[in-house]
């Protein structure tokens, strides 16, 4: 019999997955977009001029110009390295606090969990696009202000998860098991218990993903995101005032370029839980 | 059954004070001191003191923080800084158009997808099912703003089937402006509902009395309707009354674009006129509402299925 590890097997009927596998695909190139921009290597002339303002698709500007002549795809290209870098930074904030406090609240259970579980349902109890407002208005307007909000707001779903699933974990064998050669709480918790709940974080960091894209682009149309620098939000907040003129390229590009990556993470962020948890298959 | 509601009512008390506790923090903390540019730049420091004491700013930080709390309680909010009514005012003024716009929009979207997602369930596993679900997932994909731009530009501008922006009150009056904002909230909606619906009705498909009914020799449509969906509706139910506070707190982007004077719309514009105590008043409002429809949530669940032990 081979002996596969979780990883290799979860991998193993994801790359089986046609769907989940292109997703992966549009993903990686995505952030190998932003990467290139965020480097200077790509789109880092996106505001010159072009040519006329407002020009319709064409072989040359794939999505037109905008009122100012510049070329929409650069501009594109600049949103998605702000995008991303949403993503990314919400999920660097939230990772860390919701694995820390979720388990320690899952493990350790009685006053800490019931501090923990007070936290959690307070931040859960403010909807969360008034959190956002609140944040960022206070914070003041830019895209540093977006990263604190959506990291402030998507650490809730994941501590919870994770304290739910660590509850399970404590009392199985192999924890007792380690507790047995000596280990300690802590050892108990980050080397036994915390790899067979990390699956958790994978799920829930895909699906946090596009919900902190969507959010960006929401709180950039308010005014309240990235300043001086295009966003896919900002770029429909100009389209407000074009459609009315026949100019829909900023709309669409915006929109299809929000389009494939949100699209690429929900159907990763499923097929990840049924590869990684095949308890849960086709639910 | 009683304990347990009086438990879950004393909880709300801790909650309250966070939620109080985190928005004290943002707004009066972190914040800071208003008065400058409430003032302008030519302020004299007395006029600053003034209105630092007219606003209960010169309080002790406690005390301050008590005036949240209590806010939270009393719904006394203050004044605005923009149109300096008495914000309590302008959420009642705001509260008809939102809800004129968000009960039927919900109502539709939330019968429209349990219907759905029984057909889907029906069908499982067979080509109009992935189907379906390929559309929920795509749908979502898309940006409510494009949407909202798109069909406000076909629908009203272009076609002329909708009024383009507005509302009027009293009914029927209001209905040719809510119309299209609605639909935009039921295409918005479908997505997560049916997505969501379709989990609990399959959870329960797979049930032993399922298999059971069946070996009684119920037909499929029977079994569907008469058995899963009276079990699937506990879930929903709790999914269905925690989304009424989001009702309350009206619909943002929809109101703002169709120019509705709801509280969506009062509170974009108190954030374009940097106006903090209605963005204040209604985060504290919001999550009152929230946390009260949770705690309905919880008892009814327990109510409609004595299985959950009442810890």
């Amino acid at each position: 019999m081979k002996n596969n590890s979780l990883w290799k097997d979860a991998w193993g009927r994801l790359v089986q997955d046609r769907w989940a596998l292109l997703s992966l695909i549009i993903v990686i190139a995505y952030g190998l977009v932003a990467l290139l921009s965020a480097t200077g290597l790509i789109a880092s002339n996106w505001a010159q001029e072009v040519g006329a303002s407002n020009l319709p698709p064409s072989g040359e500007h794939w999505f037109g110009t905008d009122i100012f002549g510049r070329d929409v795809l650069q501009k594109l290209i600049r949103g998605t390295q702000i995008a991303m870098s949403v993503g990314l930074a919400a999920s660097l904030i939230a990772i860390p606090i919701g694995v820390v406090l979720g388990a320690l609240a899952g493990y350790f259970g009685g006053w800490v969990d019931d501090l923990i579980t007070w936290l959690y349902t307070t931040f859960s109890s403010i909807p969360n696009i008034m959190l956002l407002i609140s944040i960022t208005m206070i914070l003041g307007k830019g895209i540093f202000s977006v990263y604190v909000a959506l990291g402030a707001t998507s650490w809730v779903t994941l501590c919870r998860l994770i304290r739910g699933e660590v509850m399970k974990h404590k009392e199985r064998e192999y924890v007792q098991a380690a507790e047995a050669i000596g280990g300690g709480h802590l050892r108990k918790l980050f080397l036994h218990i915390l790899p067979n709940v990390s699956h958790i974080v994978i799920i829930n960091t895909s699906l946090q993903f596009q919900v902190a894209i969507k959010s960006e682009v929401i709180l950039s149309y308010l005014g309240l995101g990235v300043q001086g620098e295009p966003s896919w939000g900002t770029m429909i907040d100009d389209a407000k005032l074009e459609l009315a003129r026949g100019v829909w390229w900023q709309l669409a590009g915006a929109t299809l370029a929000m389009f494939f990556i949100v699209l690429a993470f929900n159907l990763l962020g499923d097929a990840l839980r049924d590869s990684l948890d095949p308890k849960l298959k086709g639910k | 059954m009683l304990r347990f509601i009086l438990r879950r009512l004393l909880y709300l008390i801790p909650v309250v004070l966070g939620v109080s506790l985190i928005i004290f923090v943002l707004f009066n903390l972190i914040g800071g001191d208003p008065t400058a540019v409430l003032l302008g730049k030519n302020a004299t420091a007395r006029q600053m003191n003034d209105l630092r004491e007219q606003l209960g700013l010169n309080k002790s930080l406690f005390a301050q923080y008590l005036d949240v709390v209590k806010s939270a309680f009393t719904f006394d909010f203050g004044r605005s800084w923009a149109t300096k009514q008495e914000i309590t005012y302008m959420i009642k003024q705001g509260a008809y158009p939102s809800l004129c716009l968000t009960i039927p929009a919900f109502v539709i979207s939330t019968v429209l997808s349990m219907i759905i997602a029984l057909v889907v369930a029906f069908y499982r596993g067979k080509g109009i099912d992935l189907f379906i679900r390929f559309v929920c997932i795509a749908g979502m994909s898309i940006s409510a703003l494009a949407y909202i731009l798109g069909f406000q530009y076909f629908f009203a501008y272009q076609l002329g089937w909708f009024e383009i922006s507005g509302f009027e009150y009293g009914f029927p009056d209001f209905v040719p402006y809510i119309a299209l904002p609605a639909i935009i909230w039921i295409i918005l909606s479908l997505g997560p509902d049916v997505r969501f619906f379709r989990t609990i009705i399959l959870d329960e498909i797979y049930q032993d009395y399922v298999r059971t009914a069946r070996a009684k020799g119920l037909s499929e449509v029977s079994i569907l309707l008469k058995h899963v969906l009276r079990n699937a509706m506990i879930p929903v139910i709790t999914y269905v009354v925690i989304q009424i506070p989001f009702l309350i707190l009206g619909a943002l982007l929809l109101e703002n674009f169709f120019s509705i004077p709801g509280l969506g719309g009062l509170t974009l514009n108190a954030l374009n006129s940097s106006d903090f105590p209605v963005i204040k008043a209604m985060a504290i409002l919001s999550s009152v509402v929230y946390i009260v429809f949770s705690l309905i949530s919880d008892i009814l669940y327990t109510f409609a299925d004595p299985r959950v032990k009442l810890k």
